[in-house]
């Protein structure tokens, strides 16, 4: 069955006729054509999927698109403004935290919503924001690195 | 408009800012971080169908019979096809081609593939294989190599006695004569679970069959769009010539995407047979049993040393539990022989190996092909000795190098030798002399050394072309685009190639634009495999710059109305020796050098010279490359001594790779090449329960995260081998298969446990240490000989 969906999804309101049983990732991705959001597991095991609902990250292939009815939906379609890259963004495209890019804008979405609650996180705090987003090809370090080099720009701005 | 302002270049720039050697960000990277990257399952493919496959759930049983009569005349349904769609086997050896992309007669693993639709939704996909009705005889099923070997098995593949897919026995050298002439001979056992690769995106393909016109068009994962391009001509038995292979941005390989997958011919078969568009999104449990990782191992490692350390023998027998099919199988099993040779001065070595058939998801290519493993069990064995002997592991490592140039035993040549730079860094960085087996109870320290090719100097297709091949177009508005065929699949290709175009040209990067991997296109390339495509693809680009330049400089001389011998080119410019400051832009000499002739295209290749494929002996040619790459490492681990948890706390990696075309990359391969090493090291393994994959997902096959993952070090060498270009070499896989032994060694010094099975979990440890005689430690026996 299908009904209304109200939401805003990168600072654009929308309704939708959305089926109940939709996920969040399935609307995104096949209703609105953001194919950003990437699918990298059978559902919760990866972080590929990785939004931010009124700027806290949630897993959309394990969210329905009703139940966050009302909330701010932001993608990493929404991140860069009027063009350009946002810090994050930049870190990682100059600081090879992406190889492969797959995982990058699950991975990008949960350290914005890091960045947000905490501008100059440390290392270890980086590491538990990022716990749930798997990388097959970085080991990790230069995303480490990326992240931190977004928090001192950010520190340089402020 | 405004005409772009004109800058006045300078004479000798002091390193070009986008030439080789750059640390730049990658040229597909702001696709990759905005989002805006498509991937197989992002294309745009309004009204697609939807493409599913019914899996065996039998591990192995004749195929009686297949009704797809029900499923057929469901609504919605557009398509059924099954074994009958294709009679030709196909596999990625021409010799050795025993899988069909749906089953026929028999299916030999649970997740064998038997059918597949194309219907207008997913739930009508699903509803039709739920129509589908089997009837099977089930045949007795062996899910271990010694299981399938048993004198009374069923064969898997009639032709292969014992389940034997290749058994593999040389000698190079004098063993016996080795194994006298040693003051300690040491033989013990290893064990490596099965690994899988697990690259982030799972499979998925889009095939689009044009049935006015008899032409089919697929986008997939490929990492080799080459041989899926071989594969369908074959398997749908069309013109080649009517086939069109795209890759989009891929997310990772590691070998995966290497071979013809199953789904990649299944999708184009449902469009063929659908008559239209399909798309085929695969689970990530369905892309677990597409498989093809690191296969389950029983290693049986000898080695012969003096009491100064130096190797007098080895002898080594491998056998792997392959799978269900041949897939990359034969070169895996002659891959772990071939490498024991390359890293160090061996004066004989044996080698028997046997690759065994099994009801299990085929194994196949992953990054180290072939030579992951049995380093595990060589550079566990050289430290275990070394110890007997009172030796410290580097000092014996040191004692067993190469001289470059060299030939080894078996025929391959090692051109370039950053080794001993490799192993001084890695003693300093890792404060080894002071802090080796001094850190207390639960903390320990542990190195090893590995090495991979640059690329397999004779392909498995062999066809008498070049290696590599690029092409540049040069044309009215003086951009350049490249075009290749080499598969960037993450690790940054299509980056390299653009650099060493920007060095040879010395034109400015943003000129530069790069067009890979569309058949209809870009050149053949032989694809992302064995590390070859800095090597070849990038001597291939080199060559196709150097061609280019060479008619930009003769068009500057005619402009300047000089000899070609008085130009000087400076890329985005160039002048006469005599008039420095009479500067011709380079939309002008491009301006000159279409004149009479139009848009050029020019091509360049590389070809890797006879002498570089390999001993005549059978099998000869594996492991034969124009340029070895060299890695040490140190890791230093911390264990639960309560819990027997194995943490690592830091990894310092140095890596010859002969230069450095890309330094920060260079850097990220080696960090996720190390990082990978530590998942097989001490967490990742494959299970079966009778057949059944129980940890086809991303939680229970256990990658790292990034809180278990640590700082990984890593150091540059630059032996600047003569053959590659600007002295380049791979960087990706050579440091992968050094990390599982210095682990080991790590956590020996940690715990006094020598772990000779993989993974080392904390099972396995609390185990060892909670008993007088460690279950972890398979039969060992020592003898001193002479």
């Amino acid at each position: 069955m299908k009904s209304i969906l109200r939401l805003s999804v990168n600072g654009k309101p929308r309704e939708d006729a959305v089926a109940d049983n939709t996920l969040l990732i399935d609307y995104l991705r096949d209703a609105l054509g953001l194919t950003g959001t990437k699918q990298g597991c059978d559902g919760g095991e990866c972080g590929a999927c990785t939004v931010l609902v009124d700027s806290r990250p949630r897993l959309a292939c394990s969210t329905l698109a009703h139940s966050v009815a009302g909330s701010e939906i932001e993608t990493i379609e929404g991140l860069s403004h009027a063009g350009n890259l946002s810090r994050l963004q930049r870190a990682f495209h100059e600081h090879l935290g992406t190889q492969c890019g797959f995982c990058t804008p699950g991975m990008i979405m949960a350290a914005e919503a890091l960045l947000r609650s905490n501008p100059h996180p440390q290392r270890a705090q980086i590491k538990a924001a990022l716990a749930g987003n798997l990388c097959r090809c970085t080991g990790y370090v230069k995303i480490i690195e990326s992240v931190a080099a977004a928090s001192a720009t950010t520190e340089l701005s402020a | 408009m405004n005409a772009p302002e004109r800058k006045v270049v300078t004479l000798a720039p002091a390193g070009l800012p986008h030439g080789v050697g750059a640390r730049l960000p990658f040229v597909d990277g702001i696709e990759k971080v905005t989002g805006t990257a498509r991937y197989t399952a992002d294309l745009p493919a309004g009204g697609a169908l939807f493409g599913k496959i019914l899996r065996s759930p039998y591990a192995h049983a004749d195929l009686l019979e297949v009704d797809v009569s029900a499923a057929l005349a469901l609504p919605g349904v557009r398509a059924v096809i099954t074994g009958d769609e294709c009679d030709m086997p196909y596999g990625v050896i021409p010799i050795a081609q025993n899988e069909f992309p749906l089953a026929r007669g028999r299916v030999r693993y649970i997740g064998d593939p038997i059918a597949a639709v194309a219907a207008i939704d997913e739930a009508t996909a699903d509803a039709a294989l739920a129509l589908i009705r089997l009837r099977v005889r089930e045949l007795p099923a062996y899910f271990s190599a010694a299981a399938a070997r048993q004198p009374d098995a069923v064969l898997l593949h009639d032709n292969k006695p014992g389940n034997i897919e290749r058994a593999v026995h040389n000698e190079f050298g004098d063993t016996a004569a080795g194994f006298a002439a040693a003051d300690l001979v040491r033989e013990d056992n290893y064990e490596c679970a099965e690994v899988h690769h697990a690259m982030m995106e799972p499979n998925a393909a889009l095939a689009t069959y044009d049935a006015e016109r008899g032409h089919l068009t697929l986008w997939s994962v490929t990492q080799v769009p080459y041989y899926v391009h071989l594969t369908l001509a074959r398997c749908l038995k069309m013109e080649a010539a009517h086939i069109r292979v795209i890759k989009p941005f891929i997310g990772g390989g590691f070998g995966h995407r290497t071979e013809s997958l199953n789904f990649e011919v299944i999708c184009a078969m449902l469009a063929r047979a659908a008559r239209g568009t399909v798309r085929l999104l695969q689970t990530r449990e369905e892309t677990f049993l597409s498989h093809r990782g690191r296969p389950e191992s029983h290693i049986r490692m000898k080695l012969g040393m003096t009491a100064d350390g130096r190797l007098t023998a080895c002898e080594a027998e491998v056998v792997q539990r392959g799978g269900a099919y041949g897939g990359y199988g034969l070169v895996t099993i002659l891959y772990s022989g071939a490498l024991l040779n390359g890293l160090y001065d061996i004066p004989a070595v044996k080698y028997d190996g046997y690759r065994v058939y099994a009801n299990t998801p085929a194994c196949g290519a992953m990054r180290g092909h072939g030579t992951v493993n049995i380093r595990f069990a060589f550079e566990s064995q050289l430290d275990v000795m070394a110890a007997e002997l009172g030796l410290d592991p580097i000092e014996v490592r040191r004692r067993n190098l190469l001289k470059a140039p060299t030939d080894t035993i078996n025929g391959l040549k090692v051109m370039s030798y950053g080794l001993p730079e490799c192993l001084d860094w890695v003693e300093a960085a890792s404060a080894w002399q002071a802090r080796k087996g001094k850190l207390g109870k639960g903390r320990g320290l542990g190195m090893a050394c590995s090495h991979f090719v640059s690329g397999s100097a004779k392909p498995v297709h062999w066809s008498g072309e070049p290696h590599a091949v690029i092409i540049l177009k040069l044309d009215f508005d003086a951009s350049v685009t490249i075009l290749t065929g080499a598969s960037d699949i993450g690790q940054g290709s299509s980056t390299i190639i653009t650099q060493v175009v920007a060095e040879v040209l010395g034109i400015d990067y943003s000129r530069i634009r790069i067009i890979a991997n569309d058949s209809a296109i870009t050149p053949k390339d032989n694809g992302s495999y064995s590390s070859r495509v800095t090597f070849m693809v990038g001597n291939a680009a080199a060559n196709a710059a150097e061609n280019l330049k060479r008619i930009l400089v003769a068009a500057a001389a005619k402009r300047l109305e000089v000899d070609e011998a008085e130009v000087v080119w400076l890329g985005e410019a160039a002048c006469s020796v005599a008039d420095p400051q009479r500067q011709i832009p380079f939309a002008e000499v491009t301006e000159e050098a279409l004149v009479a002739t139009g848009t050029l295209t020019i091509k360049g290749s590389f070809t890797c010279p006879a002498e570089f494929q390999g001993g005549k002996q059978r099998g000869g040619a594996v492991g034969s490359t124009m340029g070895f790459s060299y890695a040490a490492q140190a890791v230093e681990v911390s264990v639960d001594l309560d819990l027997g948890k194995v943490t690592v706390e830091k990894v310092w990696a140095a890596i010859d790779c002969g230069f450095a075309i890309n330094p920060m990359s260079v850097e990220g391969q080696v960090q996720g090449a190390v990082w990978m090493g530590m998942g097989q090291a001490i967490s990742e393994e494959t299970v079966y329960e009778n057949g059944h994959h129980m940890a086809a997902n991303m939680l229970d096959y256990r990658v790292p995260t990034i809180v278990e993952s640590p700082d990984i070090e890593v150091h540059i060498v630059e032996s600047i081998d003569p053959n590659g270009p600007f002295g380049a070499k791979e960087a990706s896989e050579g440091p992968l298969s050094g990390f599982m032994s210095a682990l080991a060694a790590a956590v020996e010094d940690a715990t006094g446990q020598r772990f000779r099975a993989l993974p080392i979990t904390a099972v396995r440890v609390f185990d060892a240490l909670n008993q007088k005689t460690p279950a972890a430690r398979p039969a060992a026996s020592a003898e001193g000989a002479a």
